[in-house]
């Protein structure tokens, strides 16, 4: 009987072999696996078991974690939760991060490759590990003015140092209190996203960078002067400027705001043009130039390319093969066009800045938890939009939009500013949207703004870019221009 | 009849009593290690706790030298170990429920549970001054067992706990009789089997090369094996049919070497699972919450989805290779993460590292008791070490291979590690079984059959002892252990 007793002995050691490979399958092959799936609480809690370092925000924190005695050890919260809601994001248990939250989030927890030897000194001098510090770009006052201007309106405002790509200003409307998401009660937190996402006023979209892209309308004209003055026109050049300009090929017309005439005898300078939003102007003049000129004018300004901030920023786009109406269409900013409002402050930033496209940024410095710095933004030229010729053409003509022409109320005393307004058609029944994107001062440029207001905002029918957005534009110049 | 040199085989209770502290140690050390972790401080009753375990682990040790002098000197410290180290889990998941104001004292008693299982392995190894006693018993254990198995369906009697009717209670404890169950049926299968084997082997029809026995023969093995499998459908715990049925294919494959019976009775076992699957929606969910565990629909699923098996995994994952240490892991994030995933638990805080550790601890102690079958002369005795060192690698097998996905996962819980005072107390018992069958094992025979003064029962008549370990050798032809089982009875008799 001894044989037998031998081969279930063997059976007994195939078994647990079996058993040694399923541990090691599921402990050592499949554990990054297993700890990355997003319904792995304990992945989070023990995330939530380190202190999480700060978002900083002009010296003061933002979003900061104090120890609370629960499962998860410590409570996010944002201190002036609503204003920054679109930069911080929010920490959630039941939702997970969005935001710098998400985006810097191996800084904030301190598992970051950069954070290596702050790891080890943490080892070796046996100090609780900690998340570092990240502190952003964005100017407290600046902020503050751009979300109090903008109001209970619709809409977003973006600032960018030009010089730099440094994000001053990145406000959205309507906005939310990232507190409430971040609580640990999950009942009181799914109560309240589900609220959230149910408004249909969106306030999660951060519509800076992120939400459904806008015709820029008017706007786009920037992007036209720039191809014109790129294939050799000068901003004196005359421009055919019909009362009403037929779309080849079509039935369809455009005509000017207002059923204005641009000038007498029917043609325009570029300048005036500009200066007066003339839209017959430049939908011949981009039905001259062609859809490929002005697409590839606009990849040069960024459109179609991914972009992090790193926050994602959902790519702006010209329509790929558009016919001759379609192309005069999209010249003045509308039909398939699309764009982002940092987008359109990317395109002022770049005509501030000589030409060059500075890549902007959120995050100006991460120290760690003893206050050294582990990074420091250093500011990159993104790409290079247009000739140091071009830049300086189209923002003298940029000013006289402000000093004489559409956008006025952007004026601030005793200051050059140089701008364009937008009003974009967007479904016949509903209001327009207003734009307002330039920069400030026009000689020394500090600041470049892009101001979108969904569908007039408070003005509604009425609201025209000039009257609407640039008022926004000028309270964030001036609080800019104040420092 | 002896041909080879006498070997003093010695008793090796010096290499119990360093392997015991050595046990010992590692149970009061990871008992220290959660305090510490958890609480920042030693745990209040540390003291106490370890002269406890001391006390424990040092009674068996003497009965062990007094009684079973030979017995084999590893299986006493590796099952210490174990049950230090449950214990030690278990009062860390108590730690970690109260944290969350949900006071237990699991630790407490399981500590009780393990006076009481040690304190019944000493009073068997105490009365049961020969294994071979228990054949007398074997019709009697073939009742008791199908009592034992019934017993949680006798209205009023049995209770429904987490959709399993496997629950007697009992003055206000909750029994799982199952667990003793299998230790009777044991006892009647090797006392069974012993008796018809050559019939079993020899007799009956030949039907296309597979030899089967005849009906008359295989009639109350059949009628066990029934009325364990109606276990699996009318109290509803798929892991202990499994385990019975594992008991009874390998135990039958022990007594006739028929290879040819362990592939039918899979085949048997196989088939009817899939028609339990399909018949009875609980085990066609456990078959679900095994093959698409991550699916989001059946992760959800409560009660019978697959969330504590995953949750269980997430918690192995997190352990990694070292794990995160004693009471710094979440394992209490996996409901019942002190009896039926301690496996999980144990996987987080210790790691790979620990839990292959524990699985070779195991393999140990099985492998001892497999020694222990082929060192003991008699039939009867190859039998029941043989099955009952076998049915503790089994269980080991479906806990920890259902923990880890790699079988479905049944209700069964780890032997010494998991809290329950049934399974606590049943495993001891088998441990004593073992350490009794292996005295007798080991023990060297003597000079002169038949020795005047001695107090012991003639271990029987055996070839002269083995080289090295202090093993019989069986010479290995059927008819011998037959011949020495019948030879004993004959003396008992004529000492009675």
């Amino acid at each position: 009987m001894n044989t037998p007793v031998r081969r279930i002995a063997v059976v007994v050691i195939a078994m647990f072999l079996a058993l040694m490979g399923a541990a090691t399958w599921v402990q050592y092959v499949q554990a990054a696996q297993l700890n990355a799936d997003p319904r792995n609480v304990r992945t989070l809690y023990r995330e939530y078991d380190n202190f999480r370092g700060p978002v900083v925000v002009g010296g003061e924190p933002v979003a900061s974690s104090t120890p609370v005695d629960d499962p998860f050890g410590f409570q996010r919260s944002y201190a002036q939760g609503p204003l920054y809601a679109h930069a911080t994001g929010f920490y959630s248990v039941v939702f997970g991060r969005t935001g710098i939250e998400r985006a810097a989030n191996e800084l904030l927890t301190g598992s970051a490759d950069s954070l290596f030897w702050s790891r080890i000194e943490d080892l070796v001098t046996g100090r609780q590990p900690q998340g570092s510090s990240v502190e952003l770009t964005i100017d407290p006052a600046v902020q503050q003015a751009a979300a109090a201007a903008l109001g209970s309106q619709r809409g977003a405002v973006v600032a960018l140092d030009p010089r730099t790509g440094a994000v001053l200003a990145m406000v959205s409307s309507p906005t939310y209190d990232p507190n409430v998401l971040a609580g640990h009660d999950t009942t009181a937190v799914n109560e309240a996203y589900r609220a959230l996402d149910a408004d249909p006023a969106e306030p999660l979209v951060n519509r800076a960078i992120a939400g459904d892209t806008y015709p820029p309308g008017s706007t786009f004209k920037l992007v036209d002067a720039a191809a014109a003055l790129e294939a050799g026109l000068t901003p004196d050049s005359e421009l055919a400027a019909p009362d009403v300009l037929p779309l080849p090929g079509s039935s369809a017309t455009i005509g000017n705001f207002g059923g204005a005439s641009c000038g007498p005898g029917g043609t325009v300078t570029m300048r005036e043009a500009l200066r007066t939003s003339c839209n017959t102007a430049f939908a011949q003049l981009g039905l001259d130039l062609g859809a490929d000129a002005l697409r590839e004018q606009a990849q040069r300004f960024g459109f179609g390319a991914p972009l992090s901030i790193p926050l994602t920023v959902v790519p702006s786009r010209f329509p790929e093969d558009p016919d001759a109406p379609q192309t005069a269409l999209s010249a003045i900013g509308q039909y398939d066009v699309r764009a982002t409002p940092l987008q359109m402050a990317m395109v002022s930033a770049a005509i501030a800045n000589g030409g060059e496209q500075m890549e902007p940024y959120l995050i100006s410095t991460v120290r760690s938890a003893d206050l050294e710095v582990v990074e420091e933004a250093s500011p990159d030229v993104l790409r290079t939009s247009m000739s140091q010729a071009t830049a300086q053409a189209l923002a003298e003509m940029m000013v006289g939009v402000v000093e004489s022409g559409t956008g006025t109320a952007a004026q601030v005393p005793g200051v050059r500013v140089a701008g364009k307004t937008g009003t974009a058609q967007t479904t016949d029944d509903a209001a327009p949207h207003a734009w307002f994107t330039g920069f400030a001062p026009a000689d020394d440029p500090q600041v470049a703004v892009a101001v979108i207001v969904e569908n007039g905002g408070d003005a509604g029918n009425e609201a025209t870019g000039g009257r609407v957005a640039a008022p926004i534009a000028r309270a964030v110049f001036e609080a800019v221009l104040a420092r | 009849m002896v041909t080879v040199a006498p070997h003093r085989v010695r008793p090796r209770r010096g290499v119990e009593l360093g392997l015991l502290v050595l046990a010992l140690a590692l149970a009061v050390g990871a008992y220290a290690l959660v305090g510490l972790n958890v609480t920042g401080e030693l745990p209040g009753n540390i003291a106490g706790y370890g002269a406890g375990m001391a006390v424990l682990g040092l009674v068996l040790h003497v009965v062990l030298r007094l009684r079973a002098p030979y017995a084999d000197p590893v299986i006493l410290p590796a099952t210490i170990a174990l049950n230090g180290i449950g214990l030690a889990m278990i009062y860390r998941i108590d730690l970690a429920y109260a944290a969350r104001d949900n006071v237990t004292a699991f630790a407490t008693r399981q500590l009780a549970w393990t006076a009481l299982g040690v304190l019944l392995a000493s009073v068997v190894l105490v009365v049961l001054r020969d294994h071979r006693t228990l054949r007398r018993y074997t019709y009697t254990a073939m009742v008791v067992g199908l009592v034992l198995v019934v017993l949680p369906l006798v209205p009023g009697l049995g209770t429904t706990i987490n959709g399993a009717r496997i629950w007697v209670r009992l003055g206000g404890m909750s029994l799982q009789p199952a667990e003793f169950a299998k230790i009777a049926l044991a006892v009647f299968f090797a006392g069974y089997l012993v008796t018809h084997r050559e019939t079993l082997t020899l007799a009956g029809p030949r039907i296309g090369g597979l030899h089967l026995p005849r009906v008359r023969d295989l009639g109350p093995i059949l009628v066990v094996w029934a009325c364990s499998l109606a276990v699996l459908v009318f109290e509803r715990d798929l892991g202990t049919s499994l385990l019975f049925f594992g008991l009874f294919v390998a135990m039958l494959y022990l007594a006739t070497e028929r290879t040819s019976w362990i592939a039918l009775g899979m085949l048997l076992f196989g088939g009817g699972a899939l028609l339990a699957a399909q018949v009875f929606p609980h085990v066609d969910a456990r078959f679900d919450a095994w093959l698409h565990a991550f699916d989001d629909d059946v992760f959800n699923q409560s009660p019978g989805g697959s969330g504590q098996l995953v949750r269980g995994l997430y918690g192995m994952a997190n352990g990694g290779l070292f794990g995160t240490g004693w009471g710094q892991g979440r394992p209490d994030l996996v409901p019942f993460a002190e009896s039926d995933f301690i496996v999980a638990s144990l996987g987080e805080e210790l790691g790979l590292t620990g839990l292959l550790a524990l699985l070779v601890t195991y393999l140990v102690l099985a492998e001892r008791g497999m020694r222990t079958a082929i060192g003991v002369r008699d039939g009867f005795g190859k039998l029941l070490a043989g099955g009952v060192a076998f049915v503790v690698a089994f269980q080991c097998f479906v806990v920890v291979g259902g923990v880890t996905r790699l079988i479905p996962l049944t209700g069964l819980t780890m032997p010494f590690l998991a809290y329950g005072g049934s399974s606590l107390l049943a495993n001891w018992v088998i441990v004593a079984l073992i350490l009794r069958i292996s005295d007798s094992a080991r023990r060297p025979a003597p000079a002169a059959p038949g020795r005047p003064g001695s107090d012991r029962p003639d271990p029987g008549h055996g070839p002269g002892p083995g080289p090295g370990d202090g093993y019989g050798r069986d010479p290995g032809h059927p008819g011998t252990d037959h011949q020495d089982t019948e030879i004993l009875t004959g003396l008992k008799e004529a000492r009675g």
